[in-house]
C-alpha cells in the first residue's frame, strides 16, 4: 500500500441479512425444522462498491441522509462490522471514536470512567495518570470527579468522554460520527476548536455528519452516499451542494402529499394560502410574496397572525406576526374575510423553503389555526453558501502598495 | 503476515482492557449492597449450610468419609466457580452489546474478564476454606500446591463453555434457561454433596461415566490430595490412573471447539445482537 494512504477501502459491500421471522429461539428449529420459511430472509443491501482512498492528513467527510449506508461504512471502517466483499486497509493507529462514552458505567465514579474509557480506547492505567490533570481541567468538572456518573448531568457526561477521548487520542487516525448532535453551543465550540487543531497538526479524521456547514467549514474532500452507493465524491462543495439538491428532488417527488400539518380552535381558520411571486428565486433583489386569507368562523375580540420559514431540514428561520409588528386586528365579525400580504427580502441560501402560517389570540394565546407547510418555494443561487441565510452582503476590497 | 511488534501491541491492548473489565466488574459487583465483598463469601458458604444440615446432620450421608463437612465445602466452592463463570459467559457478550456495537476491540476479552472475575471469588473463597480445613483439624500438607493444575483445568474447562454458551446466546436466546436446567441438572450428576462411593456401590457403570466429568474428576483429585484419601479418584473408580487422561482429553478437546467456533462467530456479534 501506498505509504501516503491512511485508509484505503476498495470494493467495498455489505449485506445484512433480514430473517422475517428470527429464528432466535431453539424451539423453532425443533418445531417446524423443515419448513422453508424459516431460512426465508431478505438481504438488505446497506453498501454496494465502496471505493475511495483518504491520504494521511485529510480531513475527510462522509455525508449521506438517514439510512443510506454511511453510519454503516464507518462501522467497517472502524472494523465493527466485516464487509461481506471488498477489504480496507488502515495505515496507522486508528481510533474508533464512533460514539463518545462508550463503556461508561454509571454506577462508577467519573475517575474510575476515565481509566474504564481510556482502557477501552487502548490506554493503560500509566499513561492515563500522566494526562488525567488535563482531562479533567479540559471537561471543567473537577469537583465531580469522584461522584457517581449517574448524578452527572448528561451535558457533564459528554463533556467528560469529549475529554477523554480528545486528550487521550492522540492517535492517527480519528473517526468521528455525529459527536456535534449533542452538548450546548458551548460545548460544540469547543468540538470545532478541537476540530481546528486536529486540521493543524494534519491528522487523518473521517466525519460522518448531517451537519453540511461543519463539513463545509472542516472537511477536505467528502464522498456522498445515497442508497448504498457513492454518488459524488470530491471538493466539499460540489458534495454539498449534491446534497442539498437530494432534499429538492424528494421534495418534487413527494409534492403532492408533502406534509403539511394544520390544527387549531378554528374559530377563524386559513382559506388559503398563495405565493404570488415566483416560486424560484434567484438572487437577492427578488422578494418572496404570499397572502393567507383570513375567515373568522366566530366574532373574534383580538386576532394576531403570523408567518415563518422553515428550511428543508426543518430549522425556522425567520417570521414574525401582527403584534410584533404593531399591527392590530380587532373586533372581528363573523363571516369577515381578511387577507393579509407578507412580502419577506430573499435573504435564503440554496434550497427549499417551507412557509407556515399562524392565527392565535395576542401574546400567544389560543391558537385557531396554525398551518405548518401551507406552501413551499425554491432558490436557486450562483453563489453557494455555508450558512443558512445569505444576506446581500456588500464587501469592498482595498489594496495598497505602500 | 503480523510482525512480532504489531501482535504485541494486539495483545497489549487486550490485556489493558481485561485488566480494567475485571477491576470495574469487581468494583460494581457488590456496589449498593450494605455487606459488599463479604457476599462472595456468604453465598457459598450458605449453600454450604444448607446442604450440611439437610444431608449431613439428618440424612447423614457422609458418615463413612472423615472430615465430611470440609469435603463437602470444598465441592461447593469449585462447582459454585464453575456456574458463576458460565452464567457470567452466557451474558457476556449479550450484556456487553452496546460496547461491541461501537468499538472494535478483540471479543474474547469480555468473556475471559467474567472468568477472571469469578477466579478472584474462588481464591477468596479457598482461603476461608483453609480456615475451616485447620478448624476441622484436617492435617495441612503442601499437597495443597496441587490444587493449582486442577484449578487451571477447571479454569479452561469453564472458560471454554462459557465461550461456546456467549456465542450462541447471542442467536438463541434461550440458552439461559436451558443452562439453568442443566446447571440444576448437573449439581446432582457431579459427586457434590454425596461421595462417589455411593454410586460405585450401586452401579460401577454409572460411577465410571460419571467421574468422565472434568469437574467430577478435579473435585475428587482436589479431595483425594488435601482432604482424605477416603475420597476415590477417577484413577481409583478405573484401577488406571491413565485413566485421568480421559476428562484432561475432553477439555483440550472443548478448549480448542470452543475457540475455532468462538472466533468463527465473533467478527458477526456486533450484527446480530
Amino acid at each position: 500500500m501506498n505509504e501516503d494512504i491512511a485508509i484505503s477501502v476498495k470494493n467495498v459491500s455489505k449485506n445484512f441479512k433480514l430473517p422475517h421471522e428470527k429464528a432466535d429461539s431453539i424451539k423453532s428449529l425443533f418445531v417446524n425444522p423443515f419448513n422453508k420459511s424459516r431460512n426465508k430472509f431478505e438481504v438488505q443491501h446497506a453498501l454496494r462498491n465502496i471505493s475511495f482512498d483518504i491520504p494521511k492528513g485529510e480531513f475527510f467527510g462522509i455525508v449521506g441522509r438517514n439510512g443510506s449506508g454511511k453510519s454503516t461504512l464507518l462501522k467497517i471502517i472502524a472494523g465493527i462490522y466485516q464487509p461481506n466483499k471488498g477489504s480496507i486497509s488502515v495505515n496507522g493507529k486508528l481510533v474508533p471514536f464512533i460514539e463518545l462514552g462508550v463503556g461508561f458505567n454509571p454506577q462508577l465514579t467519573g475517575r474510575e470512567n476515565v481509566y474504564l474509557n481510556g482502557a477501552l480506547l487502548g490506554f493503560s492505567e500509566k499513561e492515563v495518570d500522566k494526562k488525567y490533570d488535563s482531562i479533567v481541567d479540559f471537561a471543567e468538572i473537577e469537583r465531580f470527579m469522584d461522584q457517581k456518573l449517574k448524578n452527572y448531568s448528561s451535558g457533564m457526561q459528554v463533556r467528560l468522554a469529549f475529554s477523554v477521548a480528545t486528550i487521550l487520542a492522540e492517535s492517527d487516525i480519528l473517526l468521528i460520527d455525529e459527536v456535534l448532535a449533542v452538548g450546548d453551543a458551548d460545548f460544540q465550540r469547543k468540538c470545532f476548536e478541537y476540530f481546528k487543531k486536529l486540521k493543524k497538526h494534519k491528522k487523518t479524521v473521517v466525519f460522518v455528519s448531517h451537519d453540511m456547514s461543519a463539513v463545509r467549514e472542516f472537511c477536505d474532500r467528502a464522498i456522498l452516499i445515497e442508497s448504498s452507493e457513492i454518488i459524488a465524491e470530491g471538493s466539499v462543495d460540489t458534495v454539498a451542494s449534491q446534497y442539498s439538491r437530494l432534499f429538492l428532488d424528494i421534495d418534487e417527488e413527494t409534492r403532492s402529499n408533502q406534509s403539511s400539518e394544520r390544527w387549531g380552535d378554528q374559530r377563524a381558520s386559513f382559506r388559503r394560502v398563495k405565493i404570488t411571486s415566483g416560486k424560484v428565486l434567484n438572487d437577492s433583489s427578488q422578494t418572496i410574496i404570499f397572502e393567507a386569507e383570513i375567515i373568522a368562523n366566530k366574532d373574534i375580540d383580538s386576532l394576531v397572525t403570523g408567518s415563518s420559514i422553515t428550511t428543508a431540514t426543518g430549522e425556522e428561520l425567520c417570521g414574525t406576526n401582527t403584534q410584533h409588528r404593531k399591527v392590530k386586528i380587532e373586533h372581528i365579525k363573523k363571516g369577515e374575510v381578511m387577507k393579509i400580504v407578507w412580502e419577506y427580502p430573499n435573504i435564503f441560501s440554496d434550497g427549499r423553503y417551507t412557509i407556515n402560517v399562524t392565527l392565535h389570540g395576542p401574546n400567544g394565546g389560543v391558537v385557531a389555526e396554525w398551518w405548518e407547510g401551507a406552501e413551499s418555494f425554491v432558490v436557486r443561487r450562483e453563489e453557494k453558501s455555508p450558512f443558512p441565510t445569505t444576506p446581500d452582503i456588500k464587501l469592498q476590497l482595498i489594496r495598497k502598495v505602500s | 503476515m503480523k510482525t512480532f511488534e504489531q501482535l504485541k501491541q494486539k495483545y497489549h491492548y487486550s490485556a489493558i482492557l481485561l485488566r480494567q473489565l475485571v477491576i470495574t466488574d469487581f468494583k460494581i459487583r457488590y456496589k449498593n449492597s450494605v455487606l459488599g465483598y463479604v457476599w462472595t463469601l456468604i453465598r457459598p458458604l450458605a449453600l454450604f449450610a444448607i446442604l450440611y444440615v439437610v444431608f449431613v446432620m439428618f440424612l447423614r450421608v457422609g458418615d463413612a468419609v472423615p472430615h465430611y463437612a470440609v469435603y463437602l465445602l470444598l465441592g461447593i466452592i469449585l462447582w459454585n466457580y464453575f456456574v458463576e463463570v458460565t452464567n457470567n459467559g452466557v451474558s457476556a457478550i449479550v450484556g456487553k452489546g452496546d460496547m461491541l456495537c461501537k468499538l472494535a476491540f478483540p471479543r474474547y476479552v469480555v468473556v475471559v474478564s467474567g472468568s477472571f472475575s469469578a477466579l478472584i471469588s474462588l481464591m477468596i473463597n479457598l482461603m476461608v476454606f483453609t480456615f475451616f480445613m485447620i478448624i476441622n483439624g484436617v492435617p495441612f500438607t503442601w499437597n495443597i500446591l496441587w490444587l493449582i493444575p486442577l484449578i487451571i483445568e477447571l479454569f479452561i474447562f469453564s472458560l471454554s463453555i462459557a465461550f461456546i454458551l456467549s456465542a450462541l446466546y447471542v442467536r438463541f436466546r434461550d440458552i439461559n434457561y436451558i443452562w439453568e436446567v442443566v446447571l440444576q441438572a448437573g449439581f446432582y450428576a457431579t459427586p457434590i454433596l454425596y461421595p462417589i462411593t455411593l454410586v460405585v456401590a450401586m452401579s460401577p457403570l454409572i460411577s465410571k461415566i460419571m467421574i468422565l466429568n472434568p469437574i467430577a474428576q478435579i473435585m475428587q483429585d482436589a479431595r483425594h490430595l488435601i482432604i482424605t484419601q477416603d475420597a476415590v479418584t477417577i484413577g481409583g473408580i478405573y484401577g488406571n490412573t491413565f485413566a485421568r487422561l480421559i476428562p484432561l482429553a475432553i477439555v483440550i478437546i472443548l478448549a480448542l471447539i470452543s475457540s475455532v467456533y468462538f472466533k468463527k462467530k465473533s467478527p458477526s456479534f456486533a450484527e446480530e445482537i
